[in-house]
C-alpha cells in the first residue's frame, strides 16, 4: 500500500491544472438543458478536444490520451476543482464510447468516436419506453430488416439531452417472435432521420432536460448496428455497467459539493440549527468514503481485477450521498429554500435548488436503487430469486 | 499510488483466518463465559506463535517490526471470530506505546512471546478491559502517563452485556516510580494510543459486521415461510443489501486510516475518526438488520447472533462513540481548515 503519487502522476495533475486554468470559461455557461446552453456546452467540448482532454482515458488512436484509471481520477479531480462545465456528451464519451471500442467495427469506431470526442455529435440514450422502465427487457419498439436497412417503429422515452442531441443509441426488437431480453439489437439512430420525431418533456425544474422519441418507419442503414443482430442485450448491459460503475460519477463531483456545503455551513453557522453541524460532517465523511472506495476499486482494476455487480453498490451510494448533501443544504437555507434563482433574496440558493432537483433523480435513473438492491442481494449475496 | 495489500499481507491474513476459525469457535466462546477469567491462556500463546502479538514490536525486541497496514486485516479477522482476548490493548496499542518508552527493553520481548498482557486506560473509557489478567496497566493521570503492575491496583468488576467482555474500574495511586511520560510527551503518547485503538476497533467492526451479514444471508436462505426461503422476499433482500453497501464503503476507509497511522500523516486523527464512524455504523446497522431478519430466533440466548451484536455495540461505545468521532471530524473540517487533501486532491484555495 502506497498512498502517495508517483512523479509522473503529479506531473500529469499539474499539466491538467495548468490547461484548465487557462481555458475554463470565466463566466458560467447556461444550463445544457436549454438550447443556448446546449450550444455553449458543445463549444466547450470542442475546446476540450482541441487540448485532447475530452476523453482522456480513451486510447490515443481514438483521440484520447490512453491514461491509467488513476490518472483519469486525477483529471476528474482537477476538472471539478477548476469549476469546469458539466459534460453535455457524457452519454457518448463515458457510456457509448467504451461500448463502441468493445463491440464496434473499425469503420464504426472511425466514424463515431472522433465526432463524439469533439462534441460535433452529442448522444442520447434510448433504453426506456413507456412500458419498459425498470423492466427493461419489456422493450417493444421494433426494428425490421428491409434489405440493407432497419425500419424502426415505436417509442422511447426519458432520453436525457434528447431534446437537443444529434444521435440516439438504443435497443430495439429485431425478432418479432422473441421475448424479454432475447431478439433485441443495439442500433445507432440519427435523430434528424425522416420518421423520427422528438418531443421535449419539461422536467421538475421546468427545462427540457429529457425527451420522448417517436419512430414511424424510420430507416437506418444496417451498418448502424452495434454488435450482432439479436445480441443487443449483452451490448446494452456492458453500457449499463459503465453507467453504474465508475465512469458516470467520479468522486470529485461529490467532494466538490461536500466542500461547498462546509463553506455554506460556515457562512450560516450563527443562524443554523446546531444539529445540522453533524449532518454537514456526515456529508463530508460520506463524500470522502465514496472517494476512497473509488480509489480502492481503481487500484483493483489496474492490477487486473474486474467490476461486475459491485457497480450496484456504487450506484446506491453516490445517489443517496448526493441527495443527502442537497437536503442538508436546503435545511440550512430554512425558509429561503423555496426561493428560485430569480428571487431578489436568492443569493446562491439557485445552485442548491437545481442541485437538489437533479439529485432527486439519482435514485431513479441508471436503474432505480430498488433494482440495484435486487442485484446486490441476488448476485453478490446470492440470496434466492423471488 | 497503490491502494491495495501485498501478496504477503494477504497470505498472512488467510493463514490467520484459518487458525482463528479453529481456535475461536462459538463453542470455545460459550465455554469461557462462565469461567473465572473468561480467558484462554492457550489461545493467547497461540496468538503469539502466529505472530499477532509481536507484530508491532520492533525486531530488536523480538517482534516482527511491522506496521498497522500489516495489522489491519488481521484485526478484522479477530472481529470476525469475536475473539475475546485483549489483542487491541496489548498488540495494537500497548506494544507501540511501550516501544516509545524506557520500558521497551523490559516488556516488549515478553509481549512478543505472549508472556505479558498489557492493557490501557484512557479518559474516553472509564473502565479498563481485561485488567484482571493484565501484567501491566498503562494509565493516564492528569498530564502524566503511568505504567502500573497489576499487583499495585485494586479492581472492581463491572459485568457487561457482552458475556465475553471483562471490564473493571481501576483504583490506584500514582507514584514517581510508575511514571513513564509527562506533559506534551504523555499527550502525544495518549493521542497516538487513542488513534491506534480506534483504528483497531474499526477493523474489528468490519469483521463483526461482515460476520453478521453472512449469518443473516445464511438464515434468510434456510428459513422458510409461505413455502419459500425468506431471502426470496424483496423486503428482506433490501435490508441485507443496505448492510452490504455500508460494509463495502467502510472497508477502504479503515484501510486508509491504517496507512495514516502507520505513516503518521497529518490527517491521521481525522482519518481514524472516519474509520471508527464508518465501521461502527456499518456494524451497528448489521446488528439491527440481521436481528430483524432472524425474527424471534434472534431474540434468544441460544442463537449465536448476539455474540457479534453485543460486541458491535460495545466497540461502538469504546474509544470514542461515533458521535464523539464525528464531532472530532467536524472540528477539523468545519472549524479548522480541514485536511487539505484526499491523497492529491486539494480544494481550491487550500
Ligand atoms: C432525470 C432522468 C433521466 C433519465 N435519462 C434516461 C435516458 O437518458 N435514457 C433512458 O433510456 N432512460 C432514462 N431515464 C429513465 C430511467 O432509467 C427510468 O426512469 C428508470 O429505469 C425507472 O423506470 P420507470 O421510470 O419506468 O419506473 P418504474 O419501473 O415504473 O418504477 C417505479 C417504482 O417501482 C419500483 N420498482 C419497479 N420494479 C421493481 C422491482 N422489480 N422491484 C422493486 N421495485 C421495483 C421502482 O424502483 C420505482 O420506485 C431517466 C430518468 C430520469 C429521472
Amino acid at each position: 500500500m502506497d498512498l502517495t503519487y508517483t512523479a509522473e502522476e503529479q506531473a500529469f495533475r499539474q499539466e491538467v491544472r495548468a490547461w484548465l486554468e487557462a481555458h475554463v470559461p470565466k463566466t458560467p455557461l447556461k444550463s445544457f438543458d436549454t438550447r443556448a446552453g446546449f450550444q455553449q456546452h458543445r463549444e466547450w467540448e470542442r475546446s476540450l478536444n482541441t487540448g485532447r482532454w475530452s476523453a482522456v482515458n480513451w486510447p490515443v488512436e481514438y483521440g484520447g490520451r490512453g491514461v491509467t484509471l488513476l490518472q483519469w481520477l486525477i483529471f476528474e479531480e482537477e476538472y471539478y476543482r477548476a469549476g469546469a462545465p458539466g459534460r453535455v456528451n457524457q452519454n457518448g464519451i463515458f457510456l457509448l464510447g467504451p461500448t463502441l471500442m468493445e463491440f464496434g467495427t473499425p469503420e464504426q469506431k472511425a466514424r463515431y468516436l472522433p465526432r463524439m470526442a469533439s462534441g460535433e455529435e452529442v448522444w442520447a440514450q434510448g433504453w426506456s419506453e413507456p412500458n419498459a422502465g425498470s423492466d427493461m427487457a419489456a422493450i417493444r419498439a421494433t426494428a425490421r430488416k428491409d434489405g440493407d436497412h432497419y425500419v424502426i417503429n415505436g417509442q422511447k422515452t426519458w432520453c436525457s439531452r434528447g431534446a437537443f442531441a444529434d444521435w440516439l443509441f438504443g435497443i430495439f426488437r429485431t425478432d418479432p417472435n422473441s421475448e424479454r431480453h432475447h431478439g433485441l439489437t443495439f442500433i445507432l439512430v440519427p435523430l434528424d432521420a425522416p420518421g423520427v420525431t422528438v418531443r421535449p418533456i419539461a422536467q421538475l425544474d421546468g427545462e427540457t432536460g429529457f425527451a420522448e422519441v417517436f419512430f414511424d418507419d424510420a430507416r437506418v442503414p444496417v451498418e448502424n448496428r452495434l454488435g450482432p443482430e439479436n445480441q443487443g442485450w449483452k451490448v446494452a448491459m456492458a453500457t449499463a455497467g459503465f453507467e453504474r460503475g465508475l465512469m458516470l460519477r467520479s468522486p470529485a463531483r461529490y467532494q466538490n459539493t461536500a466542500r461547498k456545503l462546509v463553506e455554506f455551513y460556515r457562512a450560516h453557522a450563527d443562524t443554523a440549527d446546531p444539529c445540522l453541524r453533524d449532518a454537514v460532517a456526515r456529508a463530508w465523511l460520506n463524500a470522502e468514503s465514496y472517494t476512497l472506495n473509488t480509489y480502492w476499486t481503481v487500484s483493483r482494476l489496474m492490477s487486473g481485477g474486474s467490476i461486475g455487480a459491485e457497480a450496484s453498490l456504487n450506484k446506491i451510494f453516490w445517489s443517496e450521498l448526493d441527495l443527502h448533501m442537497h437536503e442538508t443544504a436546503l435545511a440550512l437555507l430554512g425558509p429561503r429554500a423555496e426561493l428560485t434563482r430569480a428571487a431578489p433574496d436568492a443569493g446562491n440558493i439557485g445552485d442548491w435548488l437545481d442541485g437538489f432537483l437533479f439529485a432527486l433523480a439519482g435514485p431513479i435513473y441508471a436503474g432505480t436503487n430498488e433494482i440495484q438492491r435486487n442485484v446486490i442481494a441476488e448476485r453478490l449475496l446470492k440470496l434466492p430469486k423471488g | 499510488m497503490e491502494f491495495r495489500f501485498t501478496e504477503d499481507q494477504l497470505t498472512f491474513h488467510a493463514s490467520l483466518r484459518k487458525a482463528l476459525e479453529k481456535e475461536c469457535t462459538v463453542a470455545h466462546l460459550r465455554a469461557l463465559w462462565a469461567t473465572e477469567t473468561g480467558r484462554s491462556p492457550e489461545r493467547w500463546a497461540k496468538l503469539a506463535e502466529l505472530g499477532l502479538l509481536g507484530l508491532l514490536v520492533p525486531g530488536e525486541h523480538g517482534g516482527l517490526g511491522m506496521n498497522e497496514v500489516d495489522l489491519v486485516l488481521l484485526l478484522e479477522e479477530t472481529g470476525r471470530v469475536a475473539l475475546p482476548e485483549p489483542v487491541i490493548e496489548t498488540a495494537a496499542v500497548g506494544a507501540p506505546l511501550l516501544a516509545a518508552t524506557k520500558l521497551a527493553e523490559e516488556w516488549l520481548p515478553k509481549v512478543a512471546v505472549g508472556e505479558a498482557i498489557v492493557t490501557f486506560g484512557h479518559p474516553l473509557n472509564p473502565f479498563v478491559t481485561d485488567a484482571h489478567v493484565a501484567d501491566l496497566l498503562l494509565l493516564p493521570h492528569g498530564d502524566e502517563l503511568h505504567a502500573v503492575p497489576r499487583v499495585q491496583v485494586a479492581l472492581q468488576h463491572e459485568p457487561c452485556s457482552d458475556a465475553s467482555r471483562r471490564l473493571f474500574r481501576v483504583n490506584w495511586t500514582p507514584k514517581a516510580a510508575t511514571r513513564v511520560a509527562q506533559g506534551t510527551d504523555a499527550q502525544r503518547l495518549l493521542a497516538a494510543a487513542l488513534d491506534r485503538a480506534a483504528l483497531a476497533c474499526a477493523a474489528q467492526q468490519l469483521g463483526i459486521g461482515q460476520q453478521m451479514l453472512d449469518l443473516g444471508v445464511r438464515y434468510a436462505t434456510e428459513r422458510q415461510q409461505f413455502g419459500k426461503p425468506i431471502g426470496s422476499f424483496q423486503a428482506v433482500k433490501h435490508l441485507l443489501a443496505n448492510v452490504a453497501v455500508r460494509i463495502e464503503f467502510a472497508r477502504p476507509v479503515v484501510y486508509r486510516a491504517a496507512f495514516s497511522v502507520a505513516h503518521e500523516t497529518a490527517a491521521r486523527a481525522v482519518d481514524v475518526s472516519h474509520a471508527k464512524v464508518a465501521a461502527s455504523e456499518a456494524a451497528v446497522l448489521a446488528a439491527k438488520t440481521v436481528h430483524q431478519v432472524h425474527g424471534a430466533m434472534g431474540y434468544t440466548w441460544e442463537c449465536d447472533l448476539h455474540i457479534w451484536m453485543k460486541r458491535a455495540w460495545a466497540l461502538e461505545a469504546a474509544w470514542g462513540t461515533s458521535a464523539w468521532h464525528r464531532a472530532r471530524v467536524a472540528a477539523a473540517v468545519i472549524d479548522g481548515r480541514g485536511p487539505a487533501a484526499t491523497f492529491g486532491y486539494s480544494a481550491p484555495g487550500a
